[in-house]
């Protein structure tokens, strides 16, 4: 039996160690917040695995040792039992040493983190929905400002002050490999602030239950260096590609007349929908439906023709497309880069 | 296993008055979980009050007469009740019957004033939550009001018929004192948090 | 103390004499056991205090024991319902983007998970086991007001039956046992399936509110004379102060509940920050009761822990006084730390650390309990038998529990493992951990008592080690996938983060954890059938349960005990002094002082009764109709009130009239 539960230990560790390294992982930091949480993390793990060691020794040592029984239960030793209350009094006394040490950690653990974002230059507010997480770069120029979906393109090295908030119900964003997690509440604003060290792409998941598809609501921080930031950003900011080829055309004209139009906007068209995520720039995004589907043409059809097969309870409807105006629709958005 | 009388319990009385009887315990538990709700109620409102810097949320105030004539009412009614609470002890039944129609009427007529206090709210529940919150402190109360009236009632008309003359029954009255006691007592923070608070606003 | 001391006047309160006089009717005296022979005595007292036959007598039943059974098989039979759900969760969760259960249905998995196992199956089993076993060990005759006892069961049974039968229609809730609004609002909680957890919760709180007053008043007017304060079990104890918590903490449900009823029947705004409401006084409010909660599951399992360690180590629990102080000190504290739960709703940061350093603090009576335990323990050779075993189960898994508490308690450490699999790890080892195996270890030590037989000792050692390697195997890598991301709640995951290996280890271990159970549930048929027959104190342990047959008889002792020590029966190892002058033909008991446990009354307890089920039946039908129309209040409120009045009106038996 114990060696059925060292077995069974030792395949934890090992799956332990081969997962570290993961795109979401709280281990995994890649930003000072994580990286001090991660630090925190493990300081008070080797502590508590020091103290559940310490006791287990308690329990067993005494077990293995066959002192004497008694032969009736309610003879003591008066003299042993005044010994146990010295023990007992100063494991008491640990145990508050340790958690007040702890609480204090805790709390300049915290301190340090505020200071995090204290000189953030960049805001974006982000705002929830139900399955999908709405992205809005604020500036003091009214046309610099951007609204886009599902993945945040920051700058690597700075602090960014992210505004959370939602519309519907609550949400929480989570980017385990740079911060830990704060909700979006309908009416309240929070407020966040996230730092990547380097270039990367961070993957965070909604970590407040809230709804059907609460599995499949992920968002990327995509971190860049800070030109490749700018440029970004000033590409978002142009209208829609006109559609090039026929069939693109035909998309979109097709995308303009059925209901797609009712929730989505594409700018530079008449689209205008804000309920579901601005498609403008749909195309250069690595994911769809937030992070349910990787970008490619296959996928695009295949959302768009069964949304309900996809991500069952979303609110993108069905559309009643034949097999050309499918393609024809793919085509058009594909190339809204 | 062997046993040996050591303790003869055959000239205990069978019934006990206030904290000598379970029942008082039951019923003080009972207010207990009550109260809990009346406060966790009320800590709620106040919660919203203290959220909102505009409280009462442009609402009209309400009329507090209505509220004030039952509060004025519920504390009269006191007095008999603790009258009623000697005899009970006694188990004298003529004045105990007597009341317990006294009590009776007593509980009934803040009820038909209280049916005056709702309209008096000015304000209805689905309005917004400044007047969900004074239904509901209103309504709680309210339910108290009428399970403890007919408590009453049915104990008056007990007091009446031949069960009455044992001294589990005078127990009975003596806890339907003290849970009065409770309606009125838990009446008074609300009345104020109803009538007074918003108008502090 | 000597026995004569219990009955000296200056004792008795100065009313005494007073509340013979008055308009009453003088007491019809019946035939009393002083001095009678134990056959005789047996055939009065079992003719007094049997359940009536028949049908209609069994639904009429008030005995504590019936009772606390019925409680304890339903309790189970929901805890298999609710492992099923688990089971089922396990298998679509074993491989990323399994598709055998859909996000609808597995939605309401989880919550039906939640909601079963801490309202019908946790709450109740630990109040149920209360039920049968406090009246024993304070030796009385059945709880007090038995006939709320009996209406809390057929409430919570109601409730039970109620949230199931919504699952089989599908219509079960899909929000959560926490039902955030506004997920579970008007506006994005469409059908019934909210509405079926606001009033599911209702009736469970109901029943368990009832059972606590009726625990709190047998353990403080109820105990054997003599058994002051100081000699009061400690596993009453735990049930006393349990009792507390839920009295303080249950109305906090209720009121969450009805005020979510109230926005999604009739419209008010409690919850709607558009018109002055606020979504986190949900939170608030919840929470205050969700966690008390915990320690509502948790204090009776370390009573159980306090009454095993004894039993087996054959000394009295080491430092009593401490552990006494212990539980009432965390059934204090549970009041202050429920805002843990909602640190990362971004709540001021000085308001943030306060309640870290109140669930730090928590930490500390815990603790104390851990290490009275241990001392007791170190104290010669202790027993190793199935029950002992579960006690060591119960501190290998608790204490990682309690640490990853700790963990919890720190705000920027809970950011990043709330809502994740960490979590779920972690209040898995807490509530399994501290209560189930806690738990399991008491239904090896009392079985013998509720059914007169011995479970299996060596099915119950293959039993032990099954569950605790299907749990750990089930439930240690959890923290481990929560550290790499996973959250709570998720229907499925993508293959790419890495997930599936661990999660197929864990789904693995979860069935052999279920497996565990399945053994248990023929362990406990195979003992109630062929078990060796127990005799009355098979363990040799002090308390009084042990002092009677097994099973008890309807009126469990023929002869009220008096005690002398907290372990009356290791005290008197030659004859335990027992009460006499107690009539036989009505169902006298005994009410004694609060504090000291002086005799004061002779009072009769109620006799079988059909009205609490019909009450029961009425206050059930009117919630149900309450989640269609507000106006079931109305309408319920007559056959409430009759039910009500049948009840309590007076049938002229001694037990009414005196």
């Amino acid at each position: 039996m114990k060696r059925l539960a060292s077995i069974a230990f030792a395949t934890a560790i090992a799956l332990f160690l081969q997962g570290c390294a993961g795109w979401q992982s709280a281990l995994d930091p890649k930003g000072p917040a994580a990286s001090e949480l991660a630090w925190l993390i493990w300081f008070f793990t080797g502590l508590c695995a020091v103290v559940w060691v310490l006791v287990m020794a308690a329990l067993a040592v005494p077990l293995m040792m066959r002192s004497r029984q008694h032969a009736e239960p309610l003879a003591l030793d008066a003299g042993a039992d005044s010994r146990k209350l010295r023990v007992v009094m100063v494991a008491v006394g640990l145990t508050a040493v340790i958690l007040v040490g702890l609480t204090l950690l805790s709390f300049f653990a915290n301190r340090t983190l505020a200071a995090i974002g204290s000189d953030a230059a960049l805001t974006i507010r982000v705002t929830g929905h139900q399955w999908w997480w709405e992205v809005r770069y604020e500036d003091a120029t009214p046309s610099r400002i951007l609204t886009t979906a599902n993945e945040i393109h920051i700058p690597a090295g700075e602090p960014v002050r992210l505004l959370l908030t939602s519309t519907d119900v609550i949400h929480s964003f989570w980017v385990p490999s740079l911060s830990g997690k704060l909700d979006l509440i309908p009416g309240r604003m929070n407020v966040l602030d996230i730092k990547a060290d380097k270039p990367g792409v961070y993957r965070g998941q909604c970590a407040e239950f809230c709804g059907a598809q609460h599995a499949n609501m992920g968002t990327f921080i995509i971190a860049e260096p800070r030109a490749k930031f700018d440029a970004w950003w000033n590409d978002q900011l142009q209208p829609a590609a006109a559609p090039t080829g026929d069939e693109a055309k035909a998309g979109e004209n097709l995308f303009l007349k059925r209901p797609c139009v009712m929730c989505h906007k594409i700018g530079g068209t008449p689209a205008g929908g804000t309920v579901a995520p601005d498609l403008t720039h749909v195309a250069s995004r690595q994911t769809l439906a937030a992070g349910t589907l990787t970008m490619s043409r296959g996928n695009l059809a295949a959302w768009i023709a069964d949304p309900q097969g996809v991500k069952p309870g979303s609110h993108m409807p069905v559309v009643d497309l034949s097999g050309d105006e499918l393609n024809a629709i793919v085509a058009y958005l594909e190339g809204l880069k | 296993m062997n046993q040996r009388p050591a303790l003869d319990l055959s000239g205990l009385p069978t019934f006990g008055h206030g904290p000598r009887s379970p029942t008082w315990w039951g019923t003080l538990g009972f207010m207990a979980l009550e109260g809990m709700g009346f406060a966790l109620a009320a800590g709620a409102y106040l919660y919203l009050v203290t959220l909102w810097p505009n409280w009462r949320l442009s609402a009209p105030q309400p009329n507090h007469w209505p509220g004030t004539i039952v509060t004025l009412l519920l504390i009269a009614s006191l007095v008999p009740n603790h009258i009623l609470n000697t005899y009970a002890k006694r188990c004298a039944m003529r004045p105990v019957r007597i009341g317990m129609v006294v009590m009776s009427l007593l509980g009934l007529a803040p009820l038909v004033v209280r049916w005056f206090e709702f309209p008096a709210l000015n304000i209805y529940w689905d309005t917004n939550a400044y007047g969900s919150m004074i239904w509901v402190l209103l309504g709680l109360h309210t339910t108290h009001l009428i399970t403890d009236v007919g408590d009453t009632i049915v104990l008056t008309v007990l007091m009446f018929t031949h069960h009455g003359y044992s001294g589990r029954r005078f127990g009975d009255v003596g806890d339907n004192v003290f849970y009065w006691d409770f309606v009125v007592l838990t009446w008074i923070p609300i009345y104020l948090l109803i009538y007074w608070l918003p108008r502090l606003g | 103390m000597s026995s004569a001391d219990l009955t000296s006047e200056r004792d008795l309160p100065p009313e005494r004499e007073a509340s013979t006089k008055g308009d009453i009717a003088p007491e019809r005296d019946g035939p009393r056991d002083t001095g009678m022979d134990d056959v005789s005595l047996h055939r009065w007292l079992a003719r007094t205090w049997r359940t009536p036959p028949g049908i209609i007598g069994a639904l009429s039943s008030v005995d504590h024991k019936v009772i606390a059974r019925r409680y304890l098989i339903t309790a189970f039979l929901f805890l298999c319902l609710g492992g099923l759900n688990a089971v089922a969760m396990r298998i679509q969760l074993s491989g990323p983007q399994r598709g055998l259960i859909g996000p609808d249905l597995y939605n309401q998995l989880f919550t039906m998970h939640g909601v079963t196992m801490m309202f019908l199956f946790a709450v109740p089993i630990v109040q149920a086991t209360g039920i049968y076993l406090v009246p024993l060990m304070v030796g009385t005759r059945n709880i007090a007001f038995p006939r709320l006892n009996a209406f809390g069961y057929w409430v919570y049974l109601s409730g039970g039956l109620f949230a199931w039968v919504s699952f089989a229609l599908a219509m079960a809730p899909d929000v959560g046992w926490f039902a955030y609004v506004p997920l579970s609002g008007p506006e994005f909680g469409p059908g019934k399936r909210a509405d079926v957890w606001a009033q599911m919760i209702t009736y469970t709180e109901v029943s368990s509110l009832a059972v606590a007053v009726a625990t709190i008043v047998t353990v403080l007017k109820q105990r054997a004379p003599g058994m002051s304060l100081d000699k009061i079990p400690l596993y009453v104890w735990a049930l006393l102060v349990t009792s507390f918590v839920v009295v303080f903490a249950m109305p906090a449900v209720m009121i969450t509940s009805t005020f979510l009823i109230l926005d999604r029947l009739v419209g008010t705004h409690i919850f709607n920050p558009a018109e002055g409401g606020d979504v986190l006084l949900f939170q608030h409010l919840f929470w205050f009761f969700g966690h008390p909660e915990v320690y509502i599951i948790f204090l009776p399992a370390t009573g159980m822990v306090s009454a095993i360690i004894p039993a087996f180590a054959r000394r009295p629990a080491f430092g009593h006084l401490g552990l006494v102080l212990s539980l009432i000190a965390v059934g204090f504290l549970s009041f202050g730390l429920w805002v843990h739960h909602m640190f990362a709703t971004g709540l001021p940061k000085l308001g943030a650390s306060f309640f870290t350093a109140s669930s730090m603090l928590i930490a500390i009576p815990n603790g104390v309990q851990i290490f009275c335990w241990l001392a007791t323990l170190w104290d010669g050779r202790p027993v190793i038998r199935t029950p002992l075993l579960f006690v060591f189960g119960f501190f290998f898994t608790f204490v990682i529990g309690g640490l990853t508490g700790v963990m919890l308690a720190s705000v920027p450490l809970d950011l990043q493992v709330h809502d994740t699999y960490f979590v779920v790890a972690h209040f898995h080892y807490v509530l399994i951990g501290g209560s189930v195996f806690p738990l399991l270890g008491a239904a090896y030590l009392w079985f013998p008592k509720i059914t007169g037989r011995m479970m299996s000792e060596r099915l119950g050692r293959w039993h032990f080690w099954l569950a605790m390697i299907g749990f750990n195997a089930a439930f240690f890598p959890m923290h481990i996938v929560g550290l790499w991301g996973m959250p709570r709640r998720v229907y499925t995951y993508p293959a790419e983060l890495g997930w599936g290996n661990i999660n197929l280890f864990i789904s693995a271990g979860a069935v052999l954890f279920f497996l565990s159970f399945v053994l248990f549930a023929f362990n406990l048929v195979h003992g109630a059938l062929r078990g060796t027959p127990a005799g009355d104190n098979p363990w040799d342990a002090g308390t009084l349960e042990w002092a009677t047959s097994s099973p008890p008889p309807s009126y469990n002792f023929a002869r009220i005990p008096v005690v002398t020590n907290v372990e009356p029966l290791w005290a008197e190892r030659g004859a335990l002094p027992v009460a006499s002058g107690l009539r036989v033909d009505a169902r006298e008991l005994i009410i004694s002082t609060v504090a000291e446990a002086h005799p004061d009354i002779r009072e009769k307890s109620a006799t079988p009764s059909i009205w609490p089920l019909l009450a029961a039946i009425a206050v059930g039908a009117t919630f149900l109709y309450s989640i269609f129309t507000p106006w079931a209040i109305v309408w319920g409120a007559a056959p409430i009130a009759v039910t009500l009045v049948g009840w309590f009106w007076p049938k002229g038996d001694p037990e009414d009239e005196e």
